[in-house]
């Protein structure tokens, strides 16, 4: 299947004359070699597919271009060169309308700091995308209701931004970027601005909703527990550039450089990696017994392998084939933290 | 003597200043210059620029403006706006408050029904207080006998408060969204701003047909900057995730600016209108020196007369009308909007506009049948002017008073003011030039020196040198002496939070009044003479000198002061080592403000009878030498300038030392 999002070589320069400065850049200047010229590298050279359904989670510390590569797929940056596709259409090619109803039909984004509108209701707040795009009164107000009710905020509907704490405004934030029903949604850490026990509730909830909703997500985040906890990939970004981009599993168990080993240092490696991760080919061994769940984290997996006697464990699929071998000393070691 | 004690107020932020070769090059050559004045042989053409190498600047202004006026025709469009629209709904306003002769013949508005709906306005924006104070001015005004007057007032402030409006949003707008209107914008908004009133006056007066609308005219321009830059402010500040929230909702540029941008920059925006509104009431109020009716004419005519208890009158209705709006419109900026639970029923949502129109159309009923109600005579009235004039007068008339302010008086003219007058006129021109340059350089460096220097050129090209000089004379030593006063003040108050916010209230109501009021005081304790000039504008610019040194001070970081005070600090150590000089920025901010509000008095002042530019650019008000009104108002215009620069720069270079951004 043809990805949602496909991002080709993109770079985004800030700065004077970011295209006839990038036409004239040596190849391979680095990012310290670009801001000595005057230039901010926000994106440098990026190329990466999200595909339909998909949950992409980018990570990276602030100022290494997660927040600006977000927005080059939503055009609120217009990108120095390379090309990014929505659903197999180059957005930088888009007219300005056809760019406003792309957004009006099929995008929807969560911000950092909620960007709620500070003089509309909650109700007016959720309702304000589908007011944009000339809906009725009558079905604004219906389809705003029900969004509402979604995200868990029946009976504030008349409230004012200002009234509400910090996580209310961003599940208003939430039922405003789901309200059009897009197919594409963004959330710029969406969760960073809440203390941490509300973090974890709203992490829970959003959680709830893709499994409801289905859609397609690009996540932003700084915090890596959070980026483990959510993604089905990550993308962890350095300097503007993407230094690795894989399953979370496959970050931990082999960090592509030694910026993302790093981070993964001070990881609990036993309760991210799944069976999945340490499953290797069967290649004709035979196996005995009964196998483990190819979903299950090595934590799960705890006391069976403490108690186990088999070295080589097979590892089945939800339909209970089998996929691979896990061998235990290896699962072990992890366990232990000598992985 | 003015260029040192200036100086002062840089104070200890410049070490080794005397080792700067600029500097030394400029003080030297204008000592050198004196130094020969005093043994008489520097040559004349050096003391003051010839007669002959004067240009006939305001000439050459008359003749552009005769040609763009009559040739071009420009003439014709503005009469056309004063004849048509604008005359048109000031004739409905005047018809509606006092009863003019025009559309649409409903007016007199019965000044209960006025007053009742104001007080429900007032309730619904501020409760109680608010209320009675709305609906108090009004009784106060009716009952006192100004009703007439202070609606001839309203009718012109009700027409040009919306139009300043409008115009300063929409080319805030345009400055805002295109960069080439904010650089062409911005340095005519600082001239204006800098220029004295009297020079909105004849041009208005000229293109525009004398009486309201030339006033409103005046108005207009002059309450319009503000507007414009608390836009481009306002819309600045928009957060940046708004607007992204904004366009990711699919707006169009129209919906992005209407739905997102100007609503969400809604408290600055209102904050604009507040100064819109209030610098409108000052200028409609000054409109009486061209000869429009209203509080403002009837005060200049009482003030004129030597009628203290008239005037104070007036004046207590001014200042209760310049406290109502500020606080009306103020209470208008803070006040969010309410949501009512589910259910509510519409009457109950629209209260306050239905209890308003039904006390006013209560009102307006009841005066047809009860005359009081509608309209209340001159023999019906509570005026007390004749007693409060006996009293004040024979108030002063005491020995004891009378021998203060006589010696004041005596002191202040012959010992301090005549003296520093005569030495700043002895300065050659080339000296002060100098003088005045070293002192922009010292305090901000290389640009300000420069803009000194061509300023102070220019001025003393336009061959009204000794005017300037005297009105820059009144300017500095009012200025000295409110700081005498204001900084003390402003020390003692923010030693407590209770003070601070008492002297804060005090001074931000003060700075609504109209200026012209702060003639009042002046002239009644000390006649018309300069000391009286100097004292109004010495009330008139303590105001802001008090007010930041507060702010300066109370604003130092807590952790600071408490550092201090860990480190053993006396109250004193702590203040001269370590509040002042984190203060000082702010202050200077305060000290500008001051020096800026000088200019602005000192030309009003030439009401009293003064010899300085104020007393000349009154003069053209009566005739049509537009030319050397604008020659003369750019020269204010210039040195107000040239302070401005330089201690705005200064602050700045001070505030990013202190890391205070």
């Amino acid at each position: 299947m043809a990805p949602v999002i496909s991002a080709r070589s993109v770079w985004k320069l800030f700065g004077a004359h970011p295209e006839k400065y990038l036409r004239t850049m040596p190849e391979n200047h680095s990012f310290d070699d670009i801001r000595a010229d005057g230039y901010i590298a926000g994106v440098k050279d990026v190329s990466v597919d999200v595909s339909q359904g998909e949950m992409l989670v980018i990570m990276g510390l602030s100022g290494s271009g997660k927040s600006t590569l977000v927005r080059c797929f939503s055009r609120l940056h217009d990108i120095t060169s390379g090309t990014i596709e929505v659903d197999g259409q180059d957005i930088m090619s888009l007219a300005e309308k056809d760019l406003i109803e792309l957004r009006r039909s099929k995008m929807g984004m969560v911000f950092q700091s909620f960007g709620l509108l500070p003089h509309r209701t909650v109700l007016e707040n959720v309702a304000f995308p589908l007011e944009m795009r000339g809906q009725d009164k009558y079905t604004r107000r219906e389809r705003a209701l029900e969004v509402v009710r979604l995200v868990g905020l029946e009976g504030r509907e008349d409230y004012f931004p200002r009234e509400l704490s910090g996580g209310q405004q961003q599940r208003v934030g939430i039922a405003r970027s789901l309200a059009i029903e897009p197919d594409i949604w963004f959330l710029d850490e969406p969760f960073s601005a809440l203390d941490p026990l509300i973090r974890r509730e709203m992490q829970d909830e959003f959680l709830r909703l893709q499994e409801m909703l289905g859609k397609t997500i690009v996540f932003i985040t700084h915090d890596f527990d959070e980026a483990l906890r959510l993604a089905d990939r990550i993308a962890i970004m350095k300097d503007g550039a993407i230094e690795q981009c894989d399953t979370p599993d496959a970050i931990v168990m082999s960090p592509a450089t030694e910026y993302v080993r790093k981070f993964t240092e001070d990881i609990d490696k036993a309760r991210v990696v799944h069976a999945r991760g340490l499953s290797r080919p069967v290649n004709g061994m035979t196996l005995e017994g009964n196998a483990v769940d190819a979903k299950a984290t090595i934590q799960d997996l705890a006391r069976q392998l403490v108690n186990e006697t088999r070295e080589a464990i097979p590892v089945a699929d939800k339909s209970g084939k089998v996929i691979g071998v896990m061998h235990r000393s290896e699962a072990l070691d992890l366990l232990l933290g000598a992985g | 003597m003015a260029v040192t004690h200036a100086s002062d107020v840089g104070g200890r932020a410049h070490a080794g200043v005397g080792r700067n070769p600029v500097l030394l090059t400029l003080v030297g050559t204008a000592v050198v210059l004196m130094v020969a004045h005093a043994f008489g042989v520097l040559p004349p053409w050096l003391q003051r620029i010839p007669e002959t190498m004067i240009p006939p600047t305001a000439e050459a202004l008359d003749a552009v403006f005769a040609f763009v006026q009559n040739d071009l025709g420009l003439i014709y469009v503005t009469r056309f706006i004063a004849e048509g629209p604008l005359e048109f709904f000031l004739d409905a306003t005047a018809n509606l408050l006092y009863g003019k002769r025009r559309w649409p013949m409903l007016g007199p508005i019965p000044w209960t029904a006025i007053a009742g709906a104001a007080a429900v306005l007032g309730y619904y924006l501020g409760g109680w207080r608010l209320a009675v104070l709305a609906g108090g001015t009004f009784v106060w005004t009716a009952l006192i006998g100004q009703w007439d007057i202070a609606m001839q007032t309203m009718s012109v402030l009700v027409v040009a408060a919306p139009i300043a409006f409008l115009i300063g949003l929409l080319l805030g707008i345009a400055a805002w969204k295109y960069v080439r209107v904010d650089t062409v914008i911005k340095p005519i908004l600082s001239v204006l701003q800098t220029l004295p009133f009297f020079t909105y006056l004849l041009p208005a007066v000229i293109f525009f047909k004398v009486g309201p609308t030339a006033g409103a005219v005046a108005t207009i321009i002059y309450a319009m900057p503000p507007m414009i830059l608390m836009t481009t402010l306002g819309l600045k500040k928009v957060s940046p995730e708004v607007v992204e929230a904004g366009k990711m909702s699919g707006c169009t540029r129209w919906q992005m600016l209407t739905r997102v941008y100007l609503p969400a920059a809604r408290t600055e925006i209102l904050v604009g209108v507040n100064q819109v509104i209030m610098l409108c009431l000052a200028m409609v109020v000054l409109t009486a020196f061209i000869g429009m009716p209203g509080l403002g004419a009837k005060l200049l005519a009482m003030m004129g007369s030597f009628k203290l208890g008239r005037s104070f009158e007036i004046g207590v209705t001014i200042v209760l009308f310049a406290i109502m709006l500020d606080r009306l419109s103020k209470a208008w900026v803070v006040k969010q909007p309410i949501h009512f639970e589910k259910g509510t029923p519409w009457w109950k949502q629209h209260a306050y506009l239905l209890i308003g129109l039904a006390v006013f159309s209560f009102f307006c009923i009841v005066s047809q049948f009860v005359d009081v109600f509608a309209e209340i005579g001159r023999r019906q009235s509570f005026s007390k002017g004749k007693e409060i004039d006996v009293a004040i007068k024979s108030f002063l008339a005491i020995d004891a008073v009378n021998a203060v302010t006589e010696w004041l008086r005596w002191f202040l003219n012959v010992k301090v003011l005549i003296p520093f007058r005569n030495s700043l006129l002895w300065i050659p021109t080339p000296a002060f030039i100098l003088l005045v340059t070293a002192l922009a350089y010292w305090l901000g460096g290389k640009r300000p020196a420069i803009y000194a220097f061509v300023f102070f050129t220019l001025v003393a090209f336009s061959g009204w040198w000794d005017r300037s000089v005297i009105t820059l004379y009144t300017v500095i030593s009012a200025v000295i002496i409110s700081m005498l006063v204001g900084i003390p003040l402003g020390i003692f108050a923010a030693r407590s939070a209770k003070w601070s916010n008492r002297i804060l209230l005090a001074c931000d109501t003060a700075q609504t009044f109209p200026s012209f009021i702060y003639l009042i005081p002046a002239i009644m304790l000390f006649g018309v003479n300069d000391v009286a000039v100097v004292f109004a504008i010495v009330i008139f610019t303590t105001v802001p000198l008090t007010r930041y040194t507060i702010e300066g001070l109370r604003t130092v970081p807590p952790e600071i002061t408490e550092a201090a005070d860990m480190s053993g600090a006396t109250r004193r150590q702590k203040l001269w080592s370590v509040q002042l000089p984190m203060a000082l920025p702010t202050m200077a901010v305060g000290f500008n403000q001051a020096i800026m509000f000088a200019f602005f008095m000192v030309i009003i002042a030439a009401f009293i009878g003064t010899q300085d530019l104020g007393q000349e650019l009154q003069r053209t008000l009566a005739g049509t030498e537009l030319g050397k009104n604008i020659v003369l108002g750019l020269n204010v215009a210039f040195m107000a300038l040239t302070f401005d620069l330089a201690v705005m720069a200064w602050a700045e270079k001070r505030k990013k030392m202190l890391g205070l951004g």
